[in-house]
């Protein structure tokens, strides 16, 4: 089932909380929502379970309008971020929850709620758990049974908020590539949030990057990694080395010297130049374009990381620059920093 | 796991201190204020025969009475329970304009002194009262009848049930009830079959202070009872009675069926509650 939301917003009193979001998902694609805390995300996936109402927009899943439906109509999967699974049901009966509350002709024999909740509690691998209840059970077990609960309605949507953010990191690693492969086996279109980049990156066919209740970027993996659209996403996916710089005349500025770099025709005024740090290599001060003062050194497994302090407009800025293994890097020296690969915004923007 | 090890040793080495002293405390104050006065009422009886005791207690004064403080009382508590979750639910859930007065009025009970209450019970209810005088061409009649006591009783039970039960359905997060209705679950089947069952251990603990509460019951009810023996007498009345007419072993030998009986009945309500609460609470 394709989801089309077009020009939504919501304002909770003066907060605006989503401003004029659209978004195309594809047919049995996985989706995540990717930003930081209080992005809206969360705002965004409760409007299109159902669960809230957009001031303005539309919402569509195949084309038609879901808005005029509500959530208990609308057929979508969704696990909420923590769990919110029925205290006072077993697993069993939390799992047959959607189809115990069906009544009149579409009421659900008892023999075939059986056979359904089996074969999903086999689905999300916890079949032995079926006579415990929540409180028993540990949190990436609750996960599944919010998952097999969620999927008992046969729903084609699937919303998932933060689905691993209470796990600890291996159960997460374990749980997100499971996730995968049961999106793969299911004909449902998932939409997935998450404010971890990793699990985004390595999970979702395709990426919406949002930042203050706007969608900032949406791609493949690779393509936000590696061609952010924005400053704001080349900060929040991956690591950023951000370098103060001006554009005058068109033309790059560190201070008051010129830099042999291009402006990629940002308008003049306060710049940022961002680049990965493995895109930055160091060098001799006096050739570079940008230089600064080491002041720690860190090493951690194949890693190694520098802190540098480089002069800026109002003030030094502390830079995170990698450093190769075999160089030697005294701290209080001055060192340059000569980005081969990186990107120019505005300042400001 | 560790609950089980923990109890095996009876003091525990704590980071909170004052284990003994507050121990010695409890046991002392519990001891002055309500163990030593209970064994005095049942040494008290001890004074009687046997068959005299069984004589006093199955007379049928008696029996009616006792009938009547924990009939009325149950019925009571069952009201409360149904209209209080109802005042509750409006309180917790809407905001209206008053709601701040509504709730400060469900405290009344609590804190009107109780012969107040019955006074005003009775004017309202009497046949020539504002309420009686409407009821009364129906040919309904409250004031000196049982309905009058229940009436009493359920005014003074109200808060135990609104106030037990208000703050959990406060702290339910409105998750539950969204992953009800996303599951397809209607309005009613969500209160149903999930709100209810949440609110259900603290719903039984309000209806059991309440008829607690409503057994020993006097003052609100005597005015508007009319104390007709066999009809509209309740114990803790006939026990006054009994007192007044120097039948003093008389007297304690009700007030232990009362106690025993009442001792039990909380007891089954408690395991109730246990039951419930078991399986709701995370381990
Ligand atoms: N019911 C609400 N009332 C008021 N503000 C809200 C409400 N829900 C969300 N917000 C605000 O909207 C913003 C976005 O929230 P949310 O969508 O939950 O962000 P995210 O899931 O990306 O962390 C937050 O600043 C939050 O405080
Ligand atoms: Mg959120």
């Amino acid at each position: 089932m394709t989801i089309d939301v077009v020009g939504v917003s919501k304002r909770f009193k003066s907060f605006t909380a989503l401003d004029n979001v659209s978004l195309h998902v594809r047919s049995g694609e996985l989706v995540a929502l990717l930003g930081p805390s209080g992005s809206g995300k969360t705002t965004l996936l409760r409007i299109i379970a159902g669960l809230d109402w957009p001031d303005a927009g539309e919402v569509r899943f195949d084309g038609e309008d879901a808005l005029e439906r509500t959530v208990r109509d609308r057929n979508v999967g969704f696990v909420f971020q923590h769990y919110a699974l029925f205290r006072h049901l077993n697993v069993f009966e939390n799992v047959a929850f959607g189809l115990r509350v069906r009544t009149g002709k579409d009421k659900v024999p008892d023999a075939t709620i059986r056979a359904k909740v089996e074969e999903l509690l086999h689905l999300v691998q916890i079949d032995w758990l079926a006579d415990r209840y929540p409180g028993q059970l540990s949190g990436g077990q609750r996960q599944r049974v919010a998952l097999a609960r969620a999927l008992a309605i046969s729903p084609r949507v699937l919303l998932l908020d933060e689905p691993f953010g209470a796990l600890d990191a291996k159960v997460r690693k374990e749980l997100r590539r499971w996730l995968r492969q049961l999106h793969e086996e299911l004909p449902v279109t998932s939409l997935l949030v998450t404010h971890d980049q990793e699990e985004a990156l390595e999970l979702a066919d395709r990426v919406v990057v949002m930042g203050h209740g706007r969608i900032e970027q949406v791609g493949t993996p690779s393509e936000v990694y590696d061609n952010p659209a924005t400053a704001f996403v080349h900060d929040f996916i991956g690591e950023t080395l951000a370098l103060p710089t001006d554009v005058r005349d068109g033309r790059l500025y560190a201070g008051d010297k010129p830099l042999a770099l291009d402006s990629q025709g940002v308008a003049d005024g306060p710049a940022r130049l961002l680049a990965r740090p493995h895109d930055v290599d160091l060098a001799d001060p006096d050739a570079a374009p940008f230089a600064g003062r080491v002041l720690a050194v860190r090493t951690f497994g194949p890693t190694r990381r520098a802190d540098i302090e480089i002069p800026g407009r109002n003030g030094p800025v502390v830079v995170e620059a990698a450093v190769p293994h075999q160089q030697d890097l005294p701290t209080g020296g001055l060192i340059g920093l000569v980005p081969r690969r990186y990107r120019v915004f505005n300042a400001n923007a | 796991m560790s609950a089980g090890r923990q109890s095996l040793s009876f003091r525990q080495r704590s980071v909170i201190p004052g284990f003994g002293l507050t121990f010695g405390l409890t046991v002392t104050w519990l001891s002055l204020i309500v163990l030593i006065p209970l064994a005095a009422l049942v040494l008290k009886t001890t004074e009687l025969s046997f068959d005299r005791f069984i004589a006093i207690v199955t007379a049928p004064r008696t029996l009616h009475a006792l009938g009547i403080s924990f009939g009325i009382s149950f019925a009571a508590a069952l009201v409360n329970a149904v209209f209080g979750t109802i005042v509750m639910w409006a309180l917790v859930r809407y905001d209206f304009p008053g709601r701040r007065i509504v709730d400060a009025i469900v405290d009344v009970p609590f804190a009107l002194p109780t012969a107040v209450a019955g006074i005003s019970l009775t004017a309202l209810y009497a046949p020539n009262g504002w309420v009686g005088s409407l009821l009364e061409p129906l040919g309904i009649k409250v004031a000196y009848t049982p309905l009058g006591i229940l009436i009493a009783l359920v005014f003074v039970g109200l808060p135990f049930v609104v106030r037990t039960v208000q703050p959990v359905l406060a702290d339910l997060d409105k998750q539950y009830e969204e992953a009800a209705a996303s599951l397809g679950a209607s309005r009613g089947q969500t209160v149903w079959r999930v709100v209810l069952p949440t609110i259900w251990p603290a719903l039984l603990t309000g209806f059991a202070l309440a008829f607690a509460r409503g057994v020993g019951e006097y003052g609100s009810v005597i005015f508007i009872a009319g104390n007709m023996p066999n009809v509209s007498e309740i114990a803790p009345l006939l026990i006054v009675v009994r007192l007044e007419e120097f039948r003093y072993a008389d007297a304690t030998a009700i007030a232990v069926v009362m106690l025993l009986t009442s001792f039990i009945l909380l007891f089954i309500i408690n395991r109730l509650q246990q039951w419930t609460e078991r399986r709701t609470t995370e381990s």
